[in-house]
Formats: C-alpha cells, structure tokens, sequence
C-alpha cells in the first residue's frame, strides 16, 4: 500500500470526470424526463396504463395526436420532394448562379418558422390577409384565394422552413458521390434518365430518407407555426395541446396528466424516428464517395435553364423574402390592417419596444442573456462529457452513452413540461416564474448539440497526441490543457453559437415556462400576436430577425476566418 | 485497318491545352497505352474517346462511324457508341447485386431475358464471379470490384475497351494477376484497347504500342521495345525505366563532368549538333553504366545500398552524384573507394 500514483486510486480523475458528468446529465435531463413517465403512468403510488387509454381516447388529446401526424406526414411528403428537386438542380444541371442558390435554399433554416408564420397570416388570413383582401377588394373575387388557417396552409408554411433538412442532405451525398458510379451506367448504353431512376436516385436514397424522417421529427414535435395559424381553426397538434392544457388550467392536476401523457407518446414517437433514421443511415452508408475525380455530368437543361432559375428565384422570393419584408412593413404600420402607404409607416413602433416598453426591452435582455448562459454553461458540461464518452476508458461508461443520447430525442415542449414538475417546488425546489427554470430547461434541450459538436472535435483528436504529451512529461491535466483543450477549441466554440443562436429564438420551451417578467423574444412575438399587438409583435419579430442575421454573419465571418488561418 | 481514329484532337481547359493536336490509330485487337505523369491529358483523351468531354478541335471516329466532331458539332453521346470501359475507382454500384451490376448494360439495351442471362453467365465466367453472383460488390476485394466492372464492360461485347487506370486502385500482387486476366480476355474477344496508366511496367506489360504524353503533346509513339532503346527525347527516356543524367561539358573526343575529364565513350559519341554547342547532358540506365579498370570518368562510391538481386552504388563524380546498378554477382568497389565509369550505350541530349 505504498503506491502513491494517481490513477491506481479508486476515486481519481476519471471517476471525477464520470461522475460529474453523470450528475449533470441525470439531473437536468433524465430527472425531468422520467418525472414525465412516473406522472403520466403512476396514480396514486400505483401503476396505471388503462387512466393513460383512457385519456388517450378523449376527443381532443386524440385529435392532437392524429393532427400530428397529418401535418408531420404532409411536411414529410412535400419537404422531402421540394428538397431533393432543389438539390438535384443544384448540384447536378447547368442551373445559372448555382453556388448564390445552394446558399440561399440554406437561409429557411436559420429564421424562426414562427415568425414566418405570423407573416403568413398577416398575408393570408381569409378576411384581414393582404393577399386575400387585395383579391376581394381590388380584383373582386367573392372569398379568400387560400385560407392559411388550415392543414394545407399550415403544411405549406411548415415545408418551407423544414425542407433544408432534406435539401443539405442530398445536396452533399450527390456532391460526394464518385460521378465515375454515373459514367459507367452511361457508357453501359443508359439515357440519363435511366441512370436518375436506376443509378442516382437509389444511391442517395438513404440521405433522402435520412432527412425526410429528420424533418418528421421536427415537425411532430413543432409548436410555433401550429400555435399561430392552427388554434384559430381549432387545429392543435401535440406540443401546441400540451401548452393549451398547461397554460389554460393553470396546472390543474387533470391538465398536466394530459400533458405528461401527450409527452410520452412524442418521446416515444421521436425515439422510434430516431432510431429508424440511425437503421437508414446505418444500412444505406454506400461506399460511394469519390477518389480522384473530375465533375460530374452535369444534366443540360437547354432551354429550361432560365425558366428553372426564375422558379428557384420565385420560389426564394416568394418562401423568404415577401415574408420577410411583410414583418418590416408590417412593424412600421401606424395600426394593423392599414395599406401599405408612405403615408401609413412609422419609425415609432421600433423605437417605442427598442427603448421604451419594458415588457419588450426585457424580453430582448432575457433572451440575450439566457442564450449566453445556456450556450456557456453547455459548451463546458458538453466538452467534459464528450470527453468521458469519447476518450475515456473508465467503467460506467454506457450509462453515459445512453444519458447522453437522450437529449436528441426529447423534444423541446416535453423538457419544458419536465422542467415544470422536477423545479415546482414538489421537490424542494422551486424555480417555476423565474428565469433559472428557463435557462436548466435550456441546459437540457441543447446539450445534444455541444455533444455533438464536442464529441466530432475530441474524435479528431488523437489518442496518441496525448500519449506523445504524457511521454514528454507532462501529468493527465497538463496534457488535457496543453494539447487538447486548444484541439479541440474550434468545436467548443461551434457549440457555442449551435446553442446561443437557436436560443434567441427560441419559442416552444419558453412559453411553457415563462413568468411576469420573464418573456423571451420568442414569447414576446406570440403573446403580442395572441394579443392582437400585432404591429408590435410585427416590429419585435424584424428586429430579432436582424439579430439574428447580423449573429448568423459574424460566426460564418468567425469561422471563415478560423478556416483561412488553418489552410 | 484503322478501327479507332483521332486527328488532330484538341482540349483546353480555360487557358490551358490539356490535349494538344493528338493524332493516334488503333487497329482492330491492338492494346494502345497513354503513359505520362499525372496531368499529361491522357485521362481526358480517354473521356473525349468516351464521349464524356466536348473537343476543342479535331475528330474522332469508330471504323466509318463518326463519334466526335469539333467542325461538325456532332457528338455521339457516350451511352450510344458501345464502348466498355472500367474506371480506377471501380465504379460498381452498391445497391445492385454483382449479377445485376453486369446483367445492367444488357437490360438497357433491352435484349431479350433469356440472352440477358446466358451473355452475364458467360461474362461472369470468364472473370471468375459465378459463385459471387447473388452477392453485393461491396462484400468483394478491390480485385473482385474490378473484376465486376470488367465483366460488365465485356457483357455487351464491345469493340473497344476503355481503361482509365483500372489497377492502380488494387494491391500490387494483385495487379499484374489482373494484368494477366485483361490479356488473356482480350485475346479471348479480340477487343481493341485503349489504356490509360501512369505505370511503365503495366504500361509495358499490356500494350502493343506506347504513346507518351506529357503536358498535352505526345512525345512518342511505338513498340514498348522501340520506346524503351530509343526514347525519342530526355523526358521520355527519363519516364521510361530509371535513369542516370550527367552534365557534361564537351571538347575534341573529350568530356568533363564534375571537374573530371574523360574520352567520351567511342560506342555512342554525341551528335555533332552538341559537339558544337560545347555541352550536352550524358543520360545512361544505370544498369548499362560498366565499372572499368582504365581510362573512364573517375569517382568515388559515396553510398552503396543492397536491393536483393541488384546493388545499388551512388557515385560521386565531382559534385555530381551518378546512379550505377549492377548484379550482386559483379565484383565492385566498397564505399570511399575510387573507381572508374564507362558509358558504352549513352545517350545525348541538349542541356536546358
């Protein structure tokens, strides 16, 4: 018993590490989370699965669940379509301008489809939309040209913020893909329309599956756009259910059952979705990734080359920026619903929420300030779990892996809900109308996203690279600070914005959770809507979408930069 | 006969000529190979062969049949001119099986089923893939990929055979297996091929004829033997098997190479042309460079290194280093010693 080196203790370093991290990740994910389960199976202290049928059953909650359904499986469909027809054009035609378009079908994915949808009904609402009073009132039709409020409208608002997921995916398999796995079926005698159907088609096929079910996830678990244009019609899916049963009873005991049981069936639902994505990708990764090579064929689109560029300019005017120029215009109006004149815009809108309403000047810090917590705080836990998972060879480790895989399937209004019965004061605890119990439901619904940035950068970083430093002389700490902290520092700070800039806009956890004082930006927006504010909700929504934009180029700008000095 | 023709075949990328004026005729059964440094236009006289790339100038036909014209504006598209080709990548593809890899080309071209199934037997046989057949590509070798790509190019019987460096992807004993499996398949159907390496041995090995290319202008077209004896120039005698270059400063009968005189060896004298200029370069394999008692150029063995059957010596002559090999049964000089080098089968070649 005279050995005195560190790592024969049974509590050293990496028990440390281990523990920590499991603390971490039991207590801000896996606690909320299975409170969810115990509330919704367990009555009573005792086992209950006919109460769960039961409240399965009801009209409404069963209504929500099929309405779900519906709109993810129609969102599905028409992403999966609109995505891998841009992404075939792009990649694989003689499409003009082909590098401004790859970039500009990205730009959906980093505007809040919220807000998208709040210009959508200020368009396209049947009475007071613009669009649809400009039919009736100057070309005299007799109703509506297109009721937003509905399945169709919600799908379609939907599609547009949610097919970048199957467009980013095709858009990189048809790039990587060895074009010699075309040439050869061409040189085999096939047109090039055999070779799409038989060749290209089924070789990206996982990464067209893989995006569709990624865009089934999100739109299954998707609040916003539901919540501003489906409630009017009545239409609720399953997290907007969830937020009308919490915030309308006040958290009666009937409600929140109802709630944790809606939870469960989308846990589930997003489990089962992932774990189909992983099969996909897992049976479906082709050894088809290119060695030397030249560019691919690229299909002549002769004469539709300028009307294919003009549909892909329409159809970016008409999804990104009417939209977004209707927010502005929309915010500068003196009252809602007047036409857009010189004579009818105002600047003081903007300034009155920007300097002199509390209740939007609060929401901007709120935001602010719970997106810098949220992200700082991750980007840590995130590194030193990831580096537990991935580096470490310490036992205990699979409970760990399976923690840190839960993450990505919990969607954001089942957190907030979990959130709400672990921090309510039912466990001595009580956060509930503070902002601590936004920023612990924030640790838990992005730390998916520091693990992933995390784990990608500590996987390039190779053992040896720490045996060389532990060889020269230096203890576990220093090598850990020497060599590969400043590794792994660029997927940290990705982490970083990954979690900072989804939070400042971020509407689904906030407004299950949110107090007096404490609205984001996103819950700002929606209740200033609801409250039919809606030329300040207008003005609040541009002046994030500038936030965000302005963000969205300073990190491209960063990493840019970051990249040059590397290359 | 001619069978494959290209006259005056042309490519430029932006400024750069990749192919320059390339004039080449393939007869019916022959193996022509393009060997160069990587770069050359080989690879994309092979793709404008195929129809993949446009021409800049010039044309290309199959027999009487047309394939490509600048001056026309007429190309054949690729999946028309009934060409097999195999690629370096192996380009099989993964979701098909092996049998439905070879048995693709077929169906395209709608032949009947019964023929489908009979011609993808017999190319599977012929490459040794029968028992593979159900099974995907991908559970194959390298080797086993190629041979799937071969396959499928033979299904359709074609006349000419397009090779873009389809061994330089697999491990080297199993190139020149495969190596031996291309000929023997050639002489089995008597197709023409049209080979694209940067190897010299394959290169060799292979073809009946050489065509050498460097920077998009052929250097010289011929035999593997007439190519490997009389290279037509410095770089193609450098590319061709190893190669020792000296410096040398040339007087009456004599040369000076790294301040040491020498007779110029009486067997290969320089041209009268370099005589004149007063300076040459001495180029010679180092296995045909002889150790001799008297009267060579003098140097010393600076290193010398064992490689099994040959012993590798570099000799300083001067400041000028010379790669001799000779058999480990020959008697030579240890490191530090002095020798003596002749130069019986030198070449000369204008200094740059």
């Amino acid at each position: 018993m005279t050995s005195a080196v560190a790592t024969t203790s049974r509590f050293g370093t990496p028990q440390v590490l281990l523990g920590l991290s499991i603390a971490i990740l039991v207590i801000v994910v896996a606690v909320p989370v299975l409170l969810i389960f115990v509330n919704a199976f367990w009555v009573d202290g005792h086992f209950n699965v006919a109460d769960v049928i039961k409240v399965l059953r009801e009209k409404d909650t069963y209504q929500a669940l099929l309405n779900s359904l519906i709109l993810a499986s129609g969102v599905t469909v028409t992403g999966t379509v609109v995505g891998t027809f841009f992404a075939w054009l792009v990649t694989r035609t003689d499409l003009p301008l082909k590098g401004a378009m790859k970039v500009l079908f990205l730009v959906p994915f980093m505007l809040p489809s919220f807000i998208g949808a709040l210009a959508w009904k200020m368009l396209l609402s049947p009475r007071s939309g613009y669009i649809n009073r400009f039919f009736i009132e100057v070309l005299g039709f007799d109703g509506p040209v297109f009721d937003i409020y509905t399945y169709a409208g919600i799908i379609a608002v939907e599609t547009m913020y949610l097919f970048p997921f199957v467009f980013i995916q095709v858009a990189g398999a048809l790039e990587r893909m060895d074009p010699t796995l075309e040439e050869s079926a061409r040189i085999s005698g096939a047109d090039l329309f055999t070779i799409t159907r038989k060749i290209t088609i089924p070789l990206v096929l996982p990464s067209i599956l893989s995006g569709a079910l990624l865009i089934m996830l999100y739109s299954m678990a998707h609040f916003g756009t539901v919540a501003v244009l489906g409630i009017e019609a009545g239409i609720y899916n399953i997290p907007t259910l969830i937020y009308e049963k919490i915030h309308q009873s006040a958290g009666s005991f009937n409600s929140i059952r109802t709630g944790t049981v809606l939870a469960t069936v989308l846990v589930i639902t997003a489990a089962f979705i992932l774990w189909l994505q992983n099969r996909v990708l897992a049976r479906g990764r082709y050894q088809i990734i290119a060695g030397k090579s030249f560019r691919p064929t690229e299909v002549k689109l002769r004469g539709l080359r300028m009307p294919m560029l003009a549909f892909c300019l329409a159809y970016i005017g008409f999804t990104i920026v009417l939209p977004t120029a209707t927010i502005f215009m929309v915010g500068g109006l003196k009252t809602y619903g007047l036409p857009f004149a010189a004579e009818n815009f105002t600047w003081e809108n903007y300034r009155y929420i920007l300097f002199e309403w509390d209740l939007t000047r609060d929401a901007i810090w709120n935001s602010i300030s719970l997106g810098f917590a949220a992200a700082v705080i991750t980007m840590f836990a995130g590194v030193i779990i990831s580096y537990v998972i991935v580096k470490m060879k310490v036992r205990g480790k699979g409970v760990l892996e399976f923690l840190g895989m839960l993450p990505f399937s919990v969607p954001g209004s089942v957190i907030a809900l979990g959130v709400i019965l672990a921090w309510s004061g039912k466990y001595g605890v009580n956060l509930y109308n503070t902002v601590w119990i936004i920023l612990v439901a924030y640790i838990a619904r992005y730390m998916a996203f520091s693990l992933k940035a995390n784990s990608a950068a500590l996987e390039q970083v190779h053992d040896s690279l720490v045996e060389a430093a532990r060889a020269s002389g230096a203890t576990m700490w220093q090598a850990l600070r020497d060599v590969v902290l400043p590794l792994v520092r660029p997927g940290m700070l990705a982490a970083f914005f990954l979690i900072f800039l989804p939070a400042l806009r971020e509407l689904t956890v906030s407004v299950l959770l949110y107090g007096p004082t404490t609205r984001t930006i996103g819950v700002a927006i929606y209740t200033l809507n609801e409250d039919g504010e809606t030329v300040y909700s207008a003005a609040l929504a541009g002046i994030a979408l500038i936030i965000i934009i302005v963000g969205e180029s300073v990190i491209k700008r960063l990493f840019k930069g970051a990249a040059g000095r590397k290359g | 006969m001619a069978y494959l023709s290209l006259s005056q075949v042309t490519k430029r990328f932006g400024a750069v000529t990749a192919v320059d004026r390339l004039d080449l005729d393939i007869a019916e059964g022959e193996c022509v190979a393009m060997l160069g440094p990587s770069g050359c236009g080989k690879t994309t006289t092979l793709r404008m062969v195929a129809g993949f790339e446009d021409l800049d100038d010039g044309e290309i036909r199959a027999g009487d049949k047309l394939l490509s014209s600048r001056r026309k504006n007429y190309y054949l598209p690729p999946e028309r001119r009934n060409f097999g080709m195999v690629f370096q990548a192996f380009a099989v593809w993964p979701h098909l099986s092996v049998f439905d890899n070879i048995a693709f080309p077929l169906r395209v071209r709608r032949l009947p089923r019964a023929e489908i199934e009979a011609r993808t037997a017999e190319a599977l046989a012929h490459t040794n893939l029968t028992a593979a057949a159900k099974g995907s590509p991908d559970d194959l070798s390298g080797g086993g990929k190629q041979r799937v790509a071969l396959a499928r190019a033979l299904a359709i019987r074609p006349d000419v055979m397009l090779l873009d460096e389809p061994l330089s992807s697999l491990d080297p004993h199993f190139r020149e297996e495969m190596r031996f499996e291309i000929k023997d398949l050639q002489r089995r159907f008597g197709f023409a091929i049209l080979y694209v390496t940067h190897d010299q041995a394959e290169a060799m090995a292979l073809s009946d004829r050489l065509l050498v290319m460097r920077e998009g202008v052929v250097q010289q077209v011929g035999t593997p033997l007439e190519v490997y004896r009389a290279p037509a120039n410095r770089f193609v005698f450098e590319f061709i098997g190893l190669s020792s270059f000296l410096p040398a400063a040339l007087g009456a009968g004599a040369m000076r190479v790294g301040g040491e005189h020498a007779r110029w060896p009486a067997s290969a004298p320089p041209p009268p042309e370099l005589v004149a200029a007063g300076a040459a370069v001495l180029a010679a394999r180092p296995t045909e460079i002889e150790f001799v008692a008297e009267g060579g150029l003098r140097g010393a063995v600076a290193r010398k290194a064992f490689l099994g059957e040959t012993i590798d010596y570099r000799i300083a002559v001067g400041d000028v280093e010379v790669r001799v090999q000779k058999s480990r049964h020959v008697a030579g000089p240890a490191v530090g010693e002095s020798c003596a080098l002749a130069f019986p089968r030198a070449r000369w070649y204008p200094q740059d």
